[in-house]
């Protein structure tokens, strides 16, 4: 967690495609949402080349949690590519998306 | 399928077992011979996306009620225009039609059902048999990237 309070995350796998790494990506991710009381998530896809519609799912199934909890998620660091992806499944429109974690931190509330 | 520069291959017919290293070894596969052919990187990140979506769709829906976890078969030609791949299962196949849109605003936040819809969008073409155990996915290169 940064000095603005917020909890960031980056991938170590550059192709987030195996359902059970993503599985265990979610339930890891989860936990840091369950800690704070109203979480701010900031996760970076700085290191990430490919994902699958199966990370998708996670990255959704992470965004509604965080907003149960009355919490912020922010996405950054997105190659054009994997943007090609959020824009093509609409999830561009869900996600609070920043081209940097930078910018992403300055964003939240 | 021969072609003049010689660089082609195909039909290739492979048994894929469901499990991680045995998927990436086939898709690792297919995507080098495109390298080696000139396909550019932007296609060769929209084949690998159609691919991993339809064999995990092969193994997590068309197998779902199969038991003992048999592979799915990968068949697959390519030369420097195109490439086809076809992916089919043993299960008893769904109707393709019955999928919801997961781009309408209320199905944004459901977490499950993009991996046909993604397999459309970067595929040139994809048809599947009656059945709805086999899909054949078709990309052509893009013409500023043909050689011949």
């Amino acid at each position: 967690m940064n000095e603005a309070g917020v909890t960031c995350v980056e991938f170590i796998d550059r192709n987030i495609l195996d359902e059970a790494n993503i599985q265990a990506i979610g339930d890891e991710i989860s936990e840091l949402i369950d800690s704070e009381a109203e979480p701010k998530l900031l996760i970076s896809f700085r290191n990430v080349d490919h994902l699958s519609s199966a990370a998708l799912g996670t990255l959704i199934t992470i965004n509604n949690r965080v907003k149960e909890k009355g919490g912020q998620l922010r996405l950054a660091d997105i190659d054009a590519q994997i943007y090609e992806v959020f824009v093509i499944t609409r999830l561009n429109r869900l996600f609070e998306i920043h081209e940097t974690t930078e910018k992403a931190t300055e964003s939240f509330g | 399928m021969a072609e003049p520069n010689g660089a082609t291959s195909g039909p290739m017919r492979v048994s894929v077992e469901n499990d991680r290293d045995a998927i990436d070894r086939t898709e690792s596969e297919i995507l080098l011979r495109l390298e080696s052919l000139g396909y550019p990187k932007a296609s060769i990140f929209a084949i690998k996306l159609a691919m991993e979506e339809a064999i995990t769709n092969a193994f997590k829906h068309g197998h779902a009620e199969v038991e003992g976890d048999p592979p799915v078969i990968v068949e697959y030609s390519l030369d420097d225009t195109e490439v086809v791949i076809r992916i089919e299962d043993l299960g008893p196949g769904f109707d393709v039609d019955k999928i919801p849109d997961p781009t309408l605003d209320e199905n944004l936040t459901v977490p499950s059902g993009r991996g046909l819809m993604l397999i459309r969008s970067y595929m040139t073409s994809v048809a599947h048999n009656d059945k709805g155990n086999r899909v054949e996915l078709v990309y052509r290169k893009p013409r500023g990237d043909r050689v011949g």
